[in-house]
């Protein structure tokens, strides 16, 4: 019914990029920002979802960089370099998250049934929204606030699978848990995101008309 | 084989991961059919995956590029290669020589604009930084805590000379330093 959605090439994919890696590795630790580049947004992405401040997550960025220059003689040729630097990343978002304690937004209460499995609670007809749609801040800002107010479990795991494109497997690897608990968690922040965005996204993206403020209600 | 609508939110990622049994898909697209609920809950999981797996959903920050460049830099300039060595030696050269040629012209300190402040000491004097008439520090281009919109861009040296000092934000590193 259904198509499963693509991920995007990711740049792990790019030719060059082992190169690059050897090159750095032999002296030439001048094309390292050449190296990292291309995973500027993704990085960013990951520490923005555990942190949920800019300049936080600016500042982890450029620290787990570094971090990632420093030990790039440690990254093995058979992994791929764009999981490496978002492990890293990930690692230093969470290392200053736990310092600062900086957990402002309440997450919401996710809700289950007897059986411990998640329950919709809202059955509002959405339509498919163009990703051209993106293009507009306030989207890009309800989207945003949304995954904000989901618990640091479910925010993680849905960058990690939904947002960078890892394999179920990555993803459980990354956050140290089973495949099997990996899929639930998942589901939940699916379910979560899609009740949090349903009643605002009613269609009204999909028309020409600039967005009205004041039309999502929540 | 008949599935329930619970049955049907539980395996809802798996659908749309395509990582499903082929009977339990063929049971599920049957209760499609008939279940609007159901539907609405996977089309709108759809689009969740969707729209947050777009690139375009993440926006850096104005000036990010720039300041994890700078940052990478100050931090690498004591791990060369040979080449980056060469091309360092000839920067302090002509620094230096700069640097003399200044001291001959004005022997005092710059006054700095602010009394809060401190000079930039740390910052590589070819660095180009912004700097606005109003303000009393310079930045890296892009900085979100320049103020005014009207910045020239010069080098650190001259900043530094004309009373700048480094912002605390975007220059924090060097102040470390």
């Amino acid at each position: 019914m259904l198509k499963k959605p693509t991920p995007p090439k990711t740049p792990a994919d790019q030719p060059g990029e082992r190169e690059l890696i050897y090159r750095i590795k032999n002296g030439e630790h001048d094309l390292f920002y050449e190296l990292i580049q291309p995973h500027e947004r993704k990085i960013f992405a990951a520490a923005f979802t555990i942190l949920r401040n800019e300049t936080d997550a600016e500042d982890a960025v450029q620290e787990a960089a570094l971090k990632a220059f420093k030990h790039i003689a440690d990254f093995r040729a058979e992994s791929q370099f764009g999981t490496w630097l978002i492990q890293i990343t990930i690692n230093e978002a969470r290392m200053r998250r736990r310092k600062e304690h900086a957990d402002i937004v309440q997450p919401i209460a996710d809700r289950r049934d007897e059986e411990g499995n998640y329950v919709p609670r809202d059955f509002a007809d959405w339509r498919e929204i163009p990703s051209a749609a993106l293009e507009r801040k306030e989207l890009r800002q309800m989207l945003t606030e949304a995954l904000a107010s989901l618990g640091e479990k479910y925010r993680e795991i849905f960058m990690l699978r939904d947002m960078q494109h890892l394999s179920i497997e990555e993803t459980a690897n990354t956050l140290g848990i089973s495949a099997a608990s990996a899929k639930v968690r998942l589901l939940r922040a699916r379910l979560m995101l899609r009740d949090l965005l349903a009643p605002g996204l009613d269609g009204s993206w999909t028309r020409e008309q600039s967005y009205a403020k004041g039309k999502v209600s929540w | 084989m008949v599935v329930s609508c619970e049955e049907v939110w539980r395996e809802i990622s798996n659908y749309l991961d395509g990582e499903i049994d082929p009977d339990l898909r063929f049971a599920i697209d049957e209760h499609l059919r008939g279940c609007n609920h159901c539907t609405a809950v996977l089309m709108g999981t759809g689009n969740v995956i969707q729209l947050y797996g777009d690139e375009r959903m993440t926006e850096l920050p104005p000036g990010f590029s720039e300041r994890l460049h700078q940052r990478l830099s100050a931090n690498m300039s004591g791990r060369r290669s040979f080449l980056g060595w060469i091309v360092t030696a000839a920067a302090a050269v002509v620094a230096v020589g700069a640097f003399e040629a200044g001291r001959f012209s004005s022997s005092n300190q710059p006054e700095v604009r602010s009394e809060h402040t401190r000079t930039g000491t740390g910052v590589p004097p070819g660095m180009m930084v912004v700097v606005s008439a109003e303000g009393k520090t310079f930045h890296v281009p892009g900085c979100r805590f320049i103020h005014d919109k009207a910045v020239r861009t010069v080098t650190a040296r001259v900043a530094i000379k004309e009373g700048y000092t480094p912002c605390v934000r975007c220059m924090k590193e060097f102040l470390r330093a």
